[in-house]
């Protein structure tokens, strides 16, 4: 196998580890963006994935599992919402409810409903995502370089990878484009402004929360349905954290989110590809090195060494209507 | 002859005093689930089995963290549950120290030793069936190369892929081996995601046959094997079914056995405690050839096979075991 190629395979797995962070992360832009900080990333990408996982398995869908997904995700969504923007209560507090929560209720009725042990029944072809195989795939595939990143790496993958790198664009464009993102951002960094304009920001927070349940709901559907075949107990594995590690590292921008997370997502791959593999003068590296990178690096940043990130500035605080 | 015997007249002598063996069974699984299709649903048919044999039901618990296990274990000892049965590594601390406790209280832990004058030990030779697996892979494998995909970095997983890579190399001396673990913490054991992309990369590097010892997250990578057309081998439980045509065969563990004959055997009377040492000469561990993957398994596959069995039982192979030394042959 030569260099090419494990760079190929390497890219491969980057694109795919990276899906559930570009979605999460988006996810965890619009909500910040506006205010409220969403720890329960996590738990909503969780229940979400659960949920698909159900109904892709009893109604054979993927399309109807991915419904399911963004349903009971948005649903966690308007939780927090609740605790948070309407009774005002503390956001970090409300998220990490939502990840005890789901991370229990998802086994819990696991195995009421399925009896294994907190999993869902494998899905059969027919109830997940499949590869899409891009056209023009066979008649590049003789070109060197371009034909096989485009085989291996463009091609291939479902529809819901497209999706993620579309959902880039569309949210920036809806971020800096549209009056609503204008009201999002403003939100988020001056709620009182807002008010006097006399715009709900109640509202408004809400509708950017649903946007973020909408995001997790991709990005657990991806798990469960179209990277995996079932449902398995935390399944999530930490990824919502990553994601939000991700969202710091690009300093809530939407476009550097992608590269913060197909960074993590490369790094991912690369431990993969590594493990038990010598390097030249070093002898064999401990791939736990690479797998903490991310948080290394996140931490670097929030030391300030690359640049300072400075998050919404009313970011966690409830806003009060002065009377 | 005079083993039976002995178990009549041990029979005889608890019927005349009327401790007749209603005896009180607990198990406790590792924390990947009951239903793993598995190892730990392995040690559920086990007991499920004594339960439809002799109508004696059993006490379970699936501890969902690593701290819960002990709390299990203390918790059906003192309610006098006997014998408890602990199946995972991971409760060996714990049954060490409740079985000290609770000494006439009969513990059984399997895939570790503890020594305790009250504790059965009961281990596999992993490396035995590893190895029957590995001739399998070896002799199926087109490219040359077969991966093995290990949960958890514990010597314990290690012990499989070494006789997996013994076996395939004795079926083909210029084969390559790739091997990944999937993590370093429990969480290694329900991480199918990873378990996927490992595989994936084990493929794109020319692999056709995977073996996969690594609890739930195995049911990635044979998902991943399927998902790409190649083979995959499942482990512990027979999981040939999951994905007919693609897992090529699967090294079946008899924690089922374990647990079975600790029931059978409290009730019997004739617990012994002490290192029990499962291999393929008692059927401890072995290689799955059912209907979903007999297409697979060619005529010269299954004589390679039951040759290498009769090998091993004979004594003219011997399969290194990682554990003895922490270290595989090259």
């Amino acid at each position: 196998m030569d260099f090419f190629d494990i760079l190929v395979s390497i890219l491969g797995s980057t694109i795919r580890l990276s899906v559930p962070l570009v979605f999460t992360a988006l996810a965890g832009l619009f909500s910040e963006r506006a205010g409220v900080f969403d720890i329960g990333l996590e738990g909503k990408m969780l229940a979400a994935a659960f949920s698909a996982a159900c109904v892709a398995y009893i109604t054979a869908s993927p399309w109807l599992g991915l419904v399911a997904g963004i349903g009971v995700s948005v649903a966690f969504s308007l939780l927090h919402g609740f605790a948070s923007i309407t009774n005002r209560g503390n956001q970090i507090v409300s998220g990490v409810a939502i990840n005890f929560v789901v991370a229990g209720l998802t086994i819990v009725l696991g195995q009421a409903w399925f009896g294994q042990g907190g999993r869902t029944p494998q899905l059969l072809p027919q109830g997940r995502f499949s590869p899409i195989i891009l056209p023009g795939v066979e008649a590049l595939r003789g070109i060197p370089v371009i034909g096989p990143l485009y085989a291996n790496v463009i091609s291939g993958n479902n529809i819901l990878t497209y999706m993620a790198f579309l959902a880039v664009p569309i949210s920036w464009w809806i971020l800096y484009r549209t009056r609503f993102g204008l009201r999002l951002r403003a939100v988020g960094e001056n709620p009182g402004a807002v008010d006097t304009a006399g715009i709900s920001v109640t509202w408004l927070r809400y509708r950017a929360v649903i946007c973020a349940g909408i995001l997790c709901g991709f990005s657990g559907t991806y798990l469960a349905v179209a990277q995996s075949a079932a449902f398995i107990k935390d399944m999530s594995a930490g990824k919502g954290y990553i994601a939000l590690a991700a969202l710091i590292f690009a300093k809530w921008k939407p476009v550097p989110v992608m590269f913060a997370c197909l960074l993590f997502g490369f790094l991912d791959a690369f431990a993969n590809f590594m493990q038990g593999k010598s390097v030249p003068l070093i002898g064999e590296v401990p791939v736990q090195i690479f797998q903490a990178l991310p948080y290394v690096l996140t931490c670097i940043l929030l030391a300030g060494f690359i640049g300072v990130a400075n998050p919404p500035k009313a970011g966690g605080v409830p806003y009060t209507k002065e009377r | 002859m005079k083993k039976s015997l002995f178990g009549l007249l041990a029979l005889a002598a608890m019927s005349t005093t009327a401790l007749a063996a209603d005896i009180k069974p607990a198990l406790v699984y590792g924390t990947g689930g009951k239903f793993d299709k598995s190892f730990n649903e392995a040690a559920y048919n086990g007991a499920e089995k004594f339960k439809a044999e002799t109508g004696i039901d059993y006490r379970d618990f699936e501890p969902t963290g690593d701290t819960q296990g002990e709390q299990a274990i203390r918790n059906f000892a003192s309610r006098g549950f006997n014998p408890v049965v602990a199946v995972s590594f991971a409760w060996t601390s714990a049954i060490e120290k409740v079985a000290a406790e609770f000494p006439d209280t009969k513990f059984v832990i399997v895939d570790s030793v503890v020594d305790k004058p009250n504790v059965r030990s009961v281990v596999y030779k992993e490396e035995e069936g590893s190895y029957l697996v590995g001739v399998v892979a070896g002799l199926a494998s087109k490219t040359g190369k077969v991966g093995f995909v290990g949960g958890m970095d514990i010597p314990l997983i290690r012990k499989f892929e070494c006789g997996y890579e013994q076996g395939a190399r004795a079926a083909n001396a210029k084969i390559e081996v790739f091997q990944n673990m999937t993590g370093t913490t429990g969480a290694a054991w329900n991480d199918p995601v990873r378990g996927g992309e490992l595989t994936k990369n084990q493929i794109d590097q020319g692999a056709d046959v995977i073996y996969a010892a690594a609890g739930a997250t195995g049911l990635g990578v044979l998902q991943t094997a399927a998902d790409n057309k190649k083979l995959s081998i499942g482990v512990d439980s027979n999981q040939n079914h999951l994905h007919p045509g693609s897992v090529l065969t699967s090294m079946v563990k008899r924690v089922d056995l374990a647990v079975y004959n600790a029931y059978a055997d409290t009730k019997g009377d004739n617990f012994t405690a002490g290192v029990q040492a499962l291999g393929v000469k008692e059927d401890g561990v072995g290689w799955a050839l059912d209907d979903n993957n007999k297409p697979l398994i060619t005529p010269e596959i299954q004589a390679a096979v039951d040759k290498a069995k009769a090998d091993i039982i004979a004594g003219t192979v011997k399969v290194h075991d990682y554990m003895s030394d922490n270290s595989c042959p090259k």
